[in-house]
């Protein structure tokens, strides 16, 4: 059989476009949509005492944590974890201390987790790299790099990271299948709910404050409602003179 | 050659003893079979070719590991244009959800131990 030149382009130009037919169908039905991530140049916290103050017996926000991130709680205080909780405002906040401060404000507690510095000296020893700080300011950490050194542990300034000394999968009652847990031997601390964040939802204690105590937002971006909070009332940072540059402000 | 009874007795034995697990198997009919997986059903396929996901499943486990651990690249489109989120426990294990029937079969077949399952939870139903 001889095909003339015409011939031949008609054939190839059918043959493309029935290669291309299965791969059309398939695109016209993609799997189920995916919910999109936010977007933020610069995620902070915003973190309103007063409001906190007025429930001291809420706990919604470390319980709602704790059961997103299977965060163990562990009866030995020697081998807790934690990436939110309470603290004296006067332990969060030591240079703070004006000598005539109300009475029982030092006594007070103050909401603390990992204040995802802009200079994280976590971060900088690190010999695995097993910590970083991400584009839009989430300090991470890749928990199957971490050697349990605990670098990060002695450079943070703030108390942030836990170590896990024990197996932590024992003290967990109802583990939450869709985040791991972690192993003995490895360092943990908030993560901003990066997981939740690619999902287009606000950290789990933020949605968890029933107070309006949390606020969560892009502190990049001058219009966000964090930072027109701050705009608005005075706020204080954890240990500002260390130069770390912690994301989470303190309305006082 | 010296000794050679004892020599040649001592290799009869020793091929004796190290093909034991061969006789005895024949013997006794015990039969291997190549492990038994249940596939979930009714869903559009895996996000590569069945022979590709049995040879390098792991190497794409790694691969998805670090593109959304450290550069947040979460969703992958398949060669057919269906796109998943990148998730061991909510796209892997949502279709095959009992693990203890489809990851643990070969893994216990072939003798090695994944440390996945040390931080990585399955999800209720399956065994962990």
């Amino acid at each position: 059989m001889t095909v003339d030149r015409r011939g031949f382009f008609k054939l190839a130009g059918l043959t493309v476009l029935g290669l291309e037919l299965p791969v059309l169908g398939a695109a016209q039905k993609p799997g189920k949509p995916l919910e999109e991530p936010l977007e933020g140049r610069r995620w902070g916290m915003v973190v309103d005492l007063a409001a906190c103050h007025e429930h001291p017996e809420c706990t919604r926000c470390i319980e709602a944590c704790n059961h997103a991130h299977n965060v163990p709680r562990i009866p030995d205080r020697k081998h807790e974890i934690k990436w939110i909780w309470k603290e004296p405002f006067g332990h969060a906040f030591p240079s703070q201390g004006s000598r005539y401060l109300p009475e029982d404000l030092a006594e007070k507690p103050a909401l603390l987790m990992c204040n995802h510095c802009d200079n994280p000296p976590c971060v900088r020893v690190c010999p695995t790299q097993a910590t970083w700080k991400r584009e839009d300011g989430v300090v991470m950490m890749d928990w199957h790099r971490c050697i349990g050194c605990r670098y990060c542990i002695a450079a943070c300034p703030y108390g942030s990271r836990s170590f896990n000394w024990v197996d932590p999968r024992q003290y967990l009652k109802e583990p939450n299948p869709d985040f791991p847990t972690r192993t003995k031997g490895v360092v943990e601390k908030c993560n901003l709910c990066e997981e939740r964040l690619a999902e287009g939802r606000v950290p789990a204690c933020v949605e968890a404050c029933p107070y309006g105590a949390l606020h969560f937002g892009d502190l990049a971006d001058p219009d966000s409602p964090v930072r027109r909070l701050l705009e608005e009332r005075f706020a204080i940072r954890r240990k500002p003179g260390l130069g770390t540059e912690p994301q989470v402000f303190y309305l006082v | 050659m010296y000794d050679g009874g004892k020599i040649l007795a001592g290799l009869v034995i020793f091929l004796v003893v190290v093909t034991a697990p061969v006789w005895w198997n024949l013997a006794t009919g015990a039969e291997v079979r190549a492990p038994q997986l249940v596939l979930p059903q009714g869903q559009p396929g895996c996000v590569l070719p069945t022979q590709q996901m049995k040879a390098d499943h792991m190497e794409l486990l790694n691969r998805w590991r670090d593109m959304v651990v450290r550069r947040g690249d979460r969703v992958v489109t398949t060669w057919d244009g269906r796109t998943y989120r990148r998730s061991l426990t909510k796209t892997c294990l949502g279709c095959h959800t009992d693990k203890s029937s489809f990851c643990d079969r070969c893994h216990h077949y072939v003798t090695v131990t994944p440390y996945c399952w040390d931080c990585h939870l399955a999800p209720k139903g399956g065994a962990s």
